[in-house]
């Protein structure tokens, strides 16, 4: 008997390893970009899909969540393009440079391409790979399991570069849409390179059908480089019973300005995970999110924040509203390198439950090496104030829509991190369907 | 003619300790009825019972309002029927905007009525008017409700609300607490507007000082958790001079 405890393998892990080596051939790229696929699904197999023993997947054990490998999703049809022309809806009526991902795949004849101000370019991240570009690999996020996964299995998406000094005045909408009724799986990789003193806003949007067990892992890779400024704001759509894995990376220059912003309401398992590096200094990041959870929902929202450069300031605030069955995860490790000195870094997360089932898992973690840094952390989790309540229904206003207030006013913190008014009406919107959806 | 407020022999308790014991207390219309007493006689609880806060067991008696069970009623049933209880300490609400807060118990109550609700511009108009009145910055509706107000503000934004709102019988307690001599005559003068002949106040306090500037039809004196004496405007003066101690005695 051989003593050593190899982990059976799921049905899922054996079904993402039959999937590689039926499309490794197809998907796009040369020699090298087929190398670097080839280790990335290495790392994969290594590690194999996280459970709750890894520490950076505690609380969301894909072993367990994930229970098959879909079939890459086909190039979109007509159908297809008709069912995704109206996405992104929750932004309708602004004026929004609309790029389309349709089942995976970047479609430029549904895309708003006109009239590129000069120094964007917007590419298919098929197009950089099929020109040998090494776009794939991942800096922050590389040994993570689902981001190796990613790089693996990486078809297509969207590049963007802004040239340096380029004031982009339009906001580019990532329109992610999910068709079909037949559940696949897409993995996208998209890549937005900012040059120094750029500015742009970048929103992006996932959705899908419901009902429909589908996986989406999408990744986006994003250089800040000196003095650039940039607005990212996601919303996790997804329909009902979705898979949704996204990683972000974000490497931020000296006296740049960025803000993150997501938006979490949609899919059945969530998980969004972003890793920030604040390499130069004088800068400031923000980093909030705000999840509004029901039924039996899962969403896991992880940041690992490492400052590497003196003087810069970052903050984040996360919150989530949780009813019924379901649970937030959020994790967040900051870490402060020994030559971060005069990092002013601080981090807080409030879970509001509204049920006895729903549940928060929070684990906030500081390592700070340097010793002149001003750092904090804090949570809090409970449920709507009683006090609070009583005094809105003494004024006449019924239990629901005093909930309804009180989680408002919650969220609106969040909300209003969002610097653009249009942006932050239509974000307020979500937040009041979702909670019609309650009453 | 039915009374405004029928209370009869109510009993409460919270957490196991009886506060109220056998009140009785009848207000009609039009009457302005004050109730004193020391500190846990049991002041807050009734204006608490009555606006049907949580946590309060109702262990006897009835009470009705315009003929109607109140205690079998939720707390917003109960304001859109018209019963407002101005609070002692009105809360801090971070989040939301007063204006916000405002329109919506207003269309909330007019809703439950099966009146039509009043748009944006109609209520922030009303509002404006009235904030006048009452001296309230504009600026100050803007504001998330009560958060970092003043004590003077809080009390004149309950003010605020309780013209806004219209309601039949006004439960005030504790208004004069924290408030300096020209913050209480603003508030006074608010709530004098509002007396009317259809319209009935219970005011709670602990000094006669609010009686100068709010004058009552009737005084009561509460202590142990039920009506112990009651009498005209001179028993709030009367009081002043000899204090509650002999009701305490004769509670006990």
């Amino acid at each position: 008997m051989n003593a050593e405890i190899r982990p059976v393998k799921t049905a899922a892990e054996i079904g993402f390893a039959d999937l590689f080596a039926a499309v490794r051939q197809s998907l796009p790229g040369g020699r090298d970009i087929e190398a670097v696929r080839r280790d990335a699904f290495d790392r994969f197999v290594a590690q194999g899909l996280p459970n709750s023993r890894v520490e950076a997947w505690k609380y969301t054990d894909l072993r367990r969540l994930v229970r098959d490998a879909k079939a890459l999703a086909p190039r979109p049809d007509a159908d297809a393009w008709t069912a995704a022309r109206n996405a992104g809806a929750v932004f309708a009526g602004l004026d929004l440079r609309r790029l389309l991902i349709v089942d995976g795949a970047f479609v430029p004849e549904l895309s708003d391409l006109a009239g590129l101000e000069s120094g964007v370019r917007i590419r298919a991240t098929a197009e950089a790979l099929s020109a040998d570009e090494m776009v794939l690999p991942l800096e922050m996020a590389g040994t993570d399991p689902a981001a190796a996964l990613n790089t693996a299995l990486a078809a297509d998406g969207v590049v963007i570069t802004v040239a340096a000094d380029v004031a982009v005045e339009r906001a580019i909408h990532l329109v992610f849409v999910t068709t079909g009724t037949v559940p696949a799986a897409m993995f996208t990789r998209s890549r937005l390179e900012l040059g120094s003193a750029a500015a742009l806003t970048l929103v992006e949007t996932h959705e899908g059908p419901d009902q429909s067990d589908y996986q989406v892992n999408a990744a986006l890779q994003i250089n800040i480089a000196d003095k650039a400024r940039l607005d990212h704001i996601k919303i996790t759509g997804e329909g009902t019973a979705a898979l949704h894995i996204a990683t972000l990376e974000a490497s931020i220059g000296a006296g740049a300005d960025y803000r993150e912003f997501g938006f979490a309401a949609g899919g059945a398992v969530v998980r969004n995970q972003i890793f920030l590096k604040v390499a130069g200094e004088g800068t400031t990041a923000s980093v909030h999110q705000a999840s509004l959870l029901s039924g039996r929902q899962h969403a896991d929202t992880t940041l690992v924040l490492d400052h590497v450069a003196a003087g810069s300031q970052s903050r984040e605030v996360f919150k989530a509203v949780v009813d019924d069955e379901a649970r937030a995860v959020f994790q967040g490790r900051i870490t402060v390198r020994p030559g971060a000195q005069q990092t002013d870094a601080r981090m807080m997360a409030r879970a509001l439950l509204l049920s006895d089932e729903a549940v928060a898992n929070c684990k906030p973690e500081l390592e700070i090496f340097a010793d002149d840094v001003q750092c904090g952390h804090g949570t809090t989790t409970g449920a709507l104030d009683d006090q609070l309540k009583f005094y809105l229904m003494a004024r006449g206003i019924p239990e629901r829509e005093a909930e309804a207030l009180l989680i408002q006013a919650f969220i609106g913190e969040v909300i209003d991190a969002v610097v653009r008014e249009d942006l932050r009406e239509a974000l307020s919107r979500a937040m009041f369907a979702w909670l019609k959806g309650r009453e | 003619m039915t009374a405004l407020l029928e209370i009869r022999g109510l009993k409460a308790e919270i957490d196991g300790r009886q506060i109220l014991n056998g009140l009785d207390l009848t207000v009609n219309k039009g009457e302005i009825h004050a109730i004193m007493g020391p500190n846990g006689a049991g002041k807050s609880t009734l204006s608490y019972v009555l606006s049907g806060k949580p946590g309060y067991e109702i262990t006897g008696g009835e009470v009705l309002f315009n003929g109607e069970d109140l205690l079998a009623m939720d707390p917003d049933e109960r304001a859109a029927k018209g019963l407002f209880l101005a609070f002692q300490y009105p809360l801090e609400i971070p989040g939301v905007a007063t204006l916000t807060f405002l329109r919506t118990a207003l269309n909330a109550q007019r809703r439950k009525r099966g009146e039509e609700e009043l748009s944006s511009p109609d209520v922030l108009k009303r509002v404006r008017e009235l904030a006048k009145q009452l001296n309230i910055d504009p600026e100050m509706l803007k504001r998330p409700l009560n958060v970092g107000f003043s004590g003077g503000e809080k009390k004149r934004n309950e003010t605020l609300q309780m013209a806004l709102l219209e309601p039949k019988l006004c439960v005030l307690d504790e208004t004069d607490s924290g408030l300096d001599i020209d913050a209480l005559r603003i508030v006074a003068d608010g709530v004098n507007r509002l007396r009317a002949s259809d319209r009935g106040m219970i005011v709670i306090t602990h000094y006669q000082r609010l009686l100068d500037y709010i004058v009552p039809d009737v005084v009561h004196v509460l202590s142990a958790g039920r009506i112990v004496k009651t009498g005209g405007k001179e028993l709030a003066l009367e009081l002043e001079a000899t204090g509650y101690a002999q009701y305490q005695n004769e509670a006990a």
